[in-house]
């Protein structure tokens, strides 16, 4: 449906977006990810035709949008965007909803209807005469999802939709955004910074950064096989070693990493270079002295002392000297059970298959 | 003191019984004020649209030399119009010095300016994020203008009511395009400016009364003009209680 070229996006001296290829394929959730100021906004207003691009080419559906006959307010007719700060006109809820309609010449018989149908999908019908700006930040926002989808987009943009807004808010949002997806048909490409969101909304994710596609695929590709340390850093992943493969027994890897050997799989051969990814939530911690045998699986055992432990929401972030700083994820209560605190020696337990070992990239 | 008491009790007297002078001289002002603030809103909305809405070499100095040109004397303009429309003027030969429509003309151009440039301010004052709103809403680049100019709309009717104060408190122009001719150009403020020189306290103090009047009358209508003209769908400014 979308398909982006060497795509590139300069203002003034500063280059925004570097060239990016990408294809959108007709009804899928797609979600981009990346850091603040990476350049997804400016994608989004690059496919959303508010931009031009200084290079490249962008297909919508064989048609190519730089074409100067390419007549751009009938294409962009046939999309939608929700902006990072939702903008309402001063006016009641339901004139705002109305916009999209009464710009593309609507008939004005059937305008209450499709405001009413569009209202209660974000479930906001009983606001419809109220003014706009009164509104909270969420409410606005599901306004503006509303002012987009009346008009029955092919396809919609979301930027940041949930950004600044309380969980149940962001929710309602998601669901809502799922449920445009599934019932009519809707392409939807948000943007977001909350890898998690990006997980739940969509299979096929592309990470951002610094105006490059860095790495595009499944959610678990992005978070389990993160393709350089940048992204691996930015999808939470802590622990980063550069280590040896010393031997191998199938892709059964033995890596030599800060003078110990951790396991892994990796079709990698012996004597390469590799970089190890180790996820905080899947690295397990206890005591020495005490063998756990329901951990049997857990080929690496690397004992170590805690230098810091920081609390992380519900759960606290551990951080393990084992020769080299391994981070784990644990809940509170555990941390209390096995009585952790800084100076504790602990064995660090890593599943072989839990760590994502890649060639050595700087 | 004594003066001012029994001016302002004569000046009443002069209002409540609709003394046929003090009505005219006010009949007058109101008429070549509002028809200036009219002319004047005409060209001033439309051409700062442009200005606003269009970006070209020298924009920002098109804005400063028009905002210069908010303190610009009134004797100022006065002097050029009436050298514009003298009789060896260029202007001379549509007869217009010393009539009321001379002092509209005088009056218009005078408060151009003015309103022009916070016509810009308005627009210039509605987010940025609103215009792109708009225009992903699919508007037509007219209907995105549309749009905008009425989100602007307090804005730009402050702009009309500045513009409105300043033709009708204005003496300069009157004086010098009208010339004060009783019953043919006088108007309230001239007609203070010369009933004051010949002592006549209580008339003048009537005029500036009503003069004030108007201007109250004038600014609550064009409110109610604008929060009523833009919403015919009033339902949205009262509204449903907050959950």
């Amino acid at each position: 449906m979308i398909k982006l070229t060497g795509i590139t996006k300069t203002f003034g001296k500063t280059e925004v977006i570097r060239g990016i290829d990408l294809e959108i394929r007709r009804g899928e959730i797609f979600t981009l990810i990346g850091p603040s100021g990476c350049g997804k906004t400016t994608l989004l207003r690059l496919l959303d035709l508010l931009e031009t691009p200084t290079g490249g080419t962008y297909h919508f559906e064989d048609i190519d949008t730089q074409d100067p006959s390419t007549d751009l307010l009938a294409l962009r007719r046939r999309m939608a965007m929700v902006f990072q700060k939702p903008a309402v006109l001063n006016t009641s809820v339901q004139e705002n909803v109305a916009f999209g309609l009464k710009f593309r010449g609507v008939d004005p018989d059937v305008i209450p209807d499709r405001v009413r149908e569009a209202l209660e999908r974000v479930g906001l019908f009983h606001l419809a005469t109220r003014r706009a700006i009164s509104l909270s930040g969420g409410e606005m926002q599901r306004v503006a999802i509303a002012r987009a989808i009346i008009t029955n987009p092919e396809i919609l943009f979301l930027d940041e939709p949930t950004a600044n807004l309380d969980p149940i808010s962001s929710d309602t949002i998601e669901s809502v955004i799922k449920e445009i997806n599934r019932e009519s048909k809707t392409t939807i490409i948000l943007a977001t910074h909350d890898m998690a969101q990006g997980q739940r909304l969509a299979n096929h994710i592309g990470v951002i950064m610094d105006g490059r596609l860095v790495q595009e695929g499944t959610g678990h590709d992005i978070f389990y096989r993160p393709e350089t340390q940048a992204i691996a850093r930015f999808v939470g992943i802590d622990t980063i070693l550069s280590g040896t493969i010393t031997r191998k027994e199938g892709d059964h890897a033995f890596i030599a990493v800060c003078g110990r050997t951790i396991e892994a799989i990796t079709s990698l051969p012996q004597g390469a270079n590799v970089n190890l990814y180790l996820r905080p939530e899947e690295v397990s911690l206890s005591l020495p002295g005490i063998i756990d045998p329901g951990r049997s699986s857990v080929r690496n055992h690397l004992p170590g002392r805690i230098t810091n432990i920081v609390p992380f929401g519900p759960f606290e972030r551990v951080t393990v000297d084992c020769g080299c700083a391994i981070t784990a994820l644990l809940t509170r209560l555990s941390c209390e059970d096995l009585h952790l605190s800084p100076g504790t020696e602990v064995i660090a337990g890593i599943k072989a298959s839990a760590v994502h070992v890649t060639a050595e990239v700087p | 003191m004594s003066d001012i008491i029994s001016g302002i009790s004569q000046a009443i007297t002069l209002i409540v019984t609709l003394n046929p002078d003090v009505l005219e001289i006010a009949a007058l002002s109101i008429y070549i004020s509002l028809s200036a603030t009219l002319l004047a809103a005409c060209i001033s909305i439309p051409i700062g649209g442009l200005i606003h809405f269009h970006e070209f070499y020298g924009k920002k100095v098109v804005i400063t030399l028009i905002q210069t040109l908010y303190s610009v004397p009134t004797v100022v303009v006065g002097l050029i119009i009436y050298l514009l429309l003298s009789r060896s003027g260029p202007l001379g030969f549509f007869g217009l010095l010393f009539t009321p429509e001379g002092m509209i003309l005088g009056q218009t151009v005078l408060i151009i300016p003015i309103m022009m440039g916070l016509v810009i301010s308005a627009l210039g004052g509605v987010d940025r994020t609103i215009r792109d709103t708009l225009v992903s809403l699919g508007a037509t680049g007219f209907q995105g203008v549309i749009q905008i100019v009425k989100e602007a709309r307090y804005g730009i009717l402050s702009a009309v009511i500045l513009g409105f104060g300043r033709a009708i408190s204005e003496v300069g122009v009157a004086m010098m395009i009208g010339g004060n001719i009783n019953g043919e150009t006088r108007v309230l403020t001239t007609a203070i400016a010369l009933q004051t020189g010949m002592g006549d306290f209580p008339f003048s103090i009537a005029l500036g009364i009503i003069l004030l009047v108007i201007a109250l009358v004038v600014v609550v209508c064009l409110n109610l003009l604008t929060s009523g003209a833009f919403e015919k769908f009033g339902q949205g400014r009262t509204g449903a209680p907050r959950e």
